[in-house]
């Protein structure tokens, strides 16, 4: 019998007597604007709260890290120095200072912002740059992690994560660092996409839907087929 | 500000002497012991005043921190209620979600593993990376391969496996195992960190700065992210919906391990499953704040299918999860999420050292989890409890840490695990106290209750639990003689 089937067998003849699952309420409670408790929530995380002019935004970068050399940007609103690297390269994220995404959501109780593949063009640019820059539009904020895993983003994205705050460790003696091996710093910047950004050529990445599911199947057919390939 | 494990203040003033120990603190790991003695390692551990004083306030602290977190949320009890619901349905239900979860897994284009034990996990691991011809391997902290003793056997067979969080890498590099679930060297302070740094990355060792050495340590790891073949993750969660692998971590660690190799292994126990994404609010939710007092993990991250350009491999372990299912009470401590609540507040566990479990698992989950995998050695942690039952007041998941704890000894006992001498001292007790005729006549001649007593259950030489402890003074006379004193003299 393969493993699988032996583990199988023996929660079937071991599973005790069957309990329902209960309902998840989303505890609804009513907070008002939900920047505040957002804004508060993220700065108790270690993160930062920009609040700019659209129009400003470039030139805000440049001021709040003056000595970067690399920055890389996967929204429409702001140029990077170079362009962002292909989705399979992370490696070429190894020397960025600053990256810039935008969210697809936020979430108030914890001030944790919604990253996938389409947001970050790149998935390592949320780790191995040195600071990160997230845009979030304010109309675009859940109340609580309930309500945010309720999203469908979760089931379509391949991999959706919530950041909130810098990388940190207190592993020494509870000494607080940001920078562990992450980011050290998350600024998050409320802001709307403007409306003549989605219209422009950058399409591909100011998007936020992922590919559709079909397209996953005619992606990678090969591997589909070989999941049970190296069981034993 | 309030993240991460980070310490309510510090424990220590930032100014201090450096101690200038000599020689490295190295508290007894009694893995090789059969049966584990837990009271004589955790003695050892007590004999470092500093060390132990440090780990008591440290670990109180994140106590009190969870509470200040868990104050601030109103449904607190009802969320506990239904994540114990929520394990439950699915444990009981296992086998379904399993299935639904590798259709799952099938349909995102990963590739899926069943392994029945340590050894096949460590072979499965061990076989993807070899016909990936990868040599080195960078992973987040899993407390599963450490349950299998993955790093070992892939050593041995030329993988070179690099820790890559803080707390795990300095314990990794000072040879050393987790003393907590989710802060592996809480038992270190910072000279110590500075020792084994100077000693395996070069750093200066009069610097004992936490800010120079985890800098130190960011630095070293950071090209190993950017040269490794392949990374690799455990699992806080897997979700039958999606078939995703749920990773929550503070220092990027496990989102670079995915991200920026190839090939991304994620190693989970069958027990982590939940049915749908909606319900991993409910966890989340209690995870960090229960744990270290933090709202939630700075990441919280969601592997469903494979990035472009890369592999994506999920490792399902039994290991005894199954067996353990068909064991009545126990079964319920496979809800365990694994957040360390449970070892914060534990007086055994703060004062004695994670270590001196000499299993993965310490603590009061610990004392549940381990003699479920042999009987013998494990089994004198079931005594290394008062059963105050505070553990399971803080459980996210309502596992009665502290009922199974007793269900054990009295398992121990009937299976004749139990250590002679505490079987002996029991016995004796039992009579005695059992007996009012025969207690009455051991008090008048022993001069009163405590004067008894103390030579069956509280002889030093013969009762770990007596070390350490004075005894109370005995009342000059006892209920029985004053009564009748009382009444003679109507």
């Amino acid at each position: 019998m393969s493993a699988r089937d032996e583990i199988l067998a023996r929660i079937r003849a071991n599973r005790p007597a069957a309990v329902p699952c209960p309902d998840v309420p989303t505890f609804e409670r009513d907070q008002g604007d939900l920047t505040v408790p957002f804004r508060m929530a993220l700065e108790t995380m270690g993160g930062i709260w920009a609040t700019i002019e659209a129009d400003d935004l470039a030139q805000w970068v440049r001021a709040a890290f003056p000595d970067a050399r690399v920055i890389l940007s996967a929204v429409p609103d702001v140029k990077g120095t170079r362009a962002l690297p292909d989705p399979d390269d992370p490696i070429a994220c190894a020397d960025v200072d600053v990256g810039i995404v935008r969210a697809r959501f936020g979430v108030a109780e914890t001030g944790s912002v919604w990253l996938s593949e389409a947001e970050l063009g790149v998935n390592a640019l949320g780790y191995l740059s040195q600071h990160l820059i997230v845009l979030l539009d304010p109309t675009r904020i859940v109340p609580n992690l309930h309500h945010a895993f309720r999203d469908p983003a979760w089931q379509e994205a391949r991999y959706g994560v919530l950041h909130t705050g810098p990388s940190a460790t207190a592993d020494i003696e509870g000494v607080l660092i940001h920078g562990a091996q992450g980011i050290r710093s998350l600024t998050v910047i409320p802001l709307a996409p403007r409306a003549e950004a989605t219209g422009l050529g950058a399409a591909a990445r100011s998007d936020p839907r992922p590919s559709p599911p079909s397209a996953e199947s005619t992606d990678r057919p090969a591997r589909n087929q070989g999941v049970r390939r190296r069981e034993r | 500000m309030s993240h991460a494990e980070e310490a309510s203040k510090p424990i220590r003033p930032e100014t201090h002497e450096r101690t200038g120990r000599k020689r490295d603190f190295h508290p007894p790991v009694p893995f090789t012991q059969d049966p584990v003695n837990h009271a004589r390692a955790a003695a050892q551990f007590l004999a470092h005043r500093e060390h132990a004083t440090f780990a008591d306030e440290r670990l109180w602290d994140v106590r009190t921190r969870r509470d200040r977190e868990m104050r601030t949320i109103p449904e607190w009890e009802e969320l506990r209620s239904l994540a114990s619901s929520i394990k439950e349905h699915t444990l009981t239900h296992l086998d379904q979600y399993l299935e639904e979860f590798e259709a799952a897994v099938a349909r995102n284009g990963a590739h899926l593993h069943w392994a029945r034990d340590a050894e096949e996990h460590n072979r499965i691991v061990a076989g993807i990376l070899r016909d990936h011809g990868a040599r080195m391997l960078v992973k987040s902290k899993s407390m599963l391969t450490e349950e299998c003793r993955m790093a070992g056997f892939l050593g041995e067979r030329g993988i070179s496996v690099v820790e890559t969080d803080l707390g795990e890498r300095i314990q990794q590099l000072d040879d050393e195992p987790p003393s907590h679930i989710v802060m592996p060297a809480v038992h270190k302070m910072r000279d110590d960190v500075a020792n084994v740094f100077a000693r395996t990355l070069g750093t200066d060792p009069s610097d004992d700065d936490p800010k120079h050495l985890a800098a130190a340590q960011r630095r070293a790891t950071r090209q190993l992210f950017l040269d490794a073949d392949a990374g690799m993750t455990g699992g806080n969660f897997m979700v039958a919906e999606t078939g995703a692998v749920v990773v929550c971590t503070n220092e990027g660690n496990a989102d670079l391990s995915a991200n920026v190799p190839k090939l991304h292994i994620a190693s989970v126990g069958i027990e982590k499953m939940v049915p749908r994404v909606e319900h991993l609010g409910v966890f989340i939710r209690m995870l960090s704040r229960s744990g270290v007092g933090a709202p939630i993990t700075q990441y919280t991250s969601h592997f469903r299918a494979p990035r472009a350009g890369a592999e994506m491999h999920i490792v399902l372990v039994d290991n005894g999860r199954s067996e353990r299912l068909g064991m009545p009470d126990f079964w319920k401590a496979l809800k365990c999420i694994r957040c360390a609540a449970c070892l914060n507040t534990c007086p055994v566990y703060r004062r004695g050292g994670g270590l001196s479990y000499g299993a993965t698992y310490a603590g009061p989950i610990g004392i549940v989890l381990n003699p479920s995998y042999d009987r013998h050695k494990y089994r004198n942690l079931p005594f290394a409890c008062t059963l105050n039952g505070s553990c399971a007041n803080v459980c996210p998941v309502k596992i009665d840490l502290h009922g199974l704890v007793y269900k054990w000894r009295q398992v121990l006992r009937h299976e004749g695990e139990m250590d002679a001498m505490k079987l002996a001292l029991m016995r004796a007790a039992g009579v005695v106290l059992g007996n009012p005729t025969l207690y009455r006549v051991a008090i008048a001649a022993g001069g009163g209750a405590i004067a008894v007593l103390p030579r069956v259950a509280l002889h030093a030489k013969l009762n770990a639990w007596a070390r350490g402890r004075e005894m109370p003074s005995a009342p000059w006379e006892t209920f029985h003689e004053w009564y009748r004193r009382r009444h003679k003299r109507r």
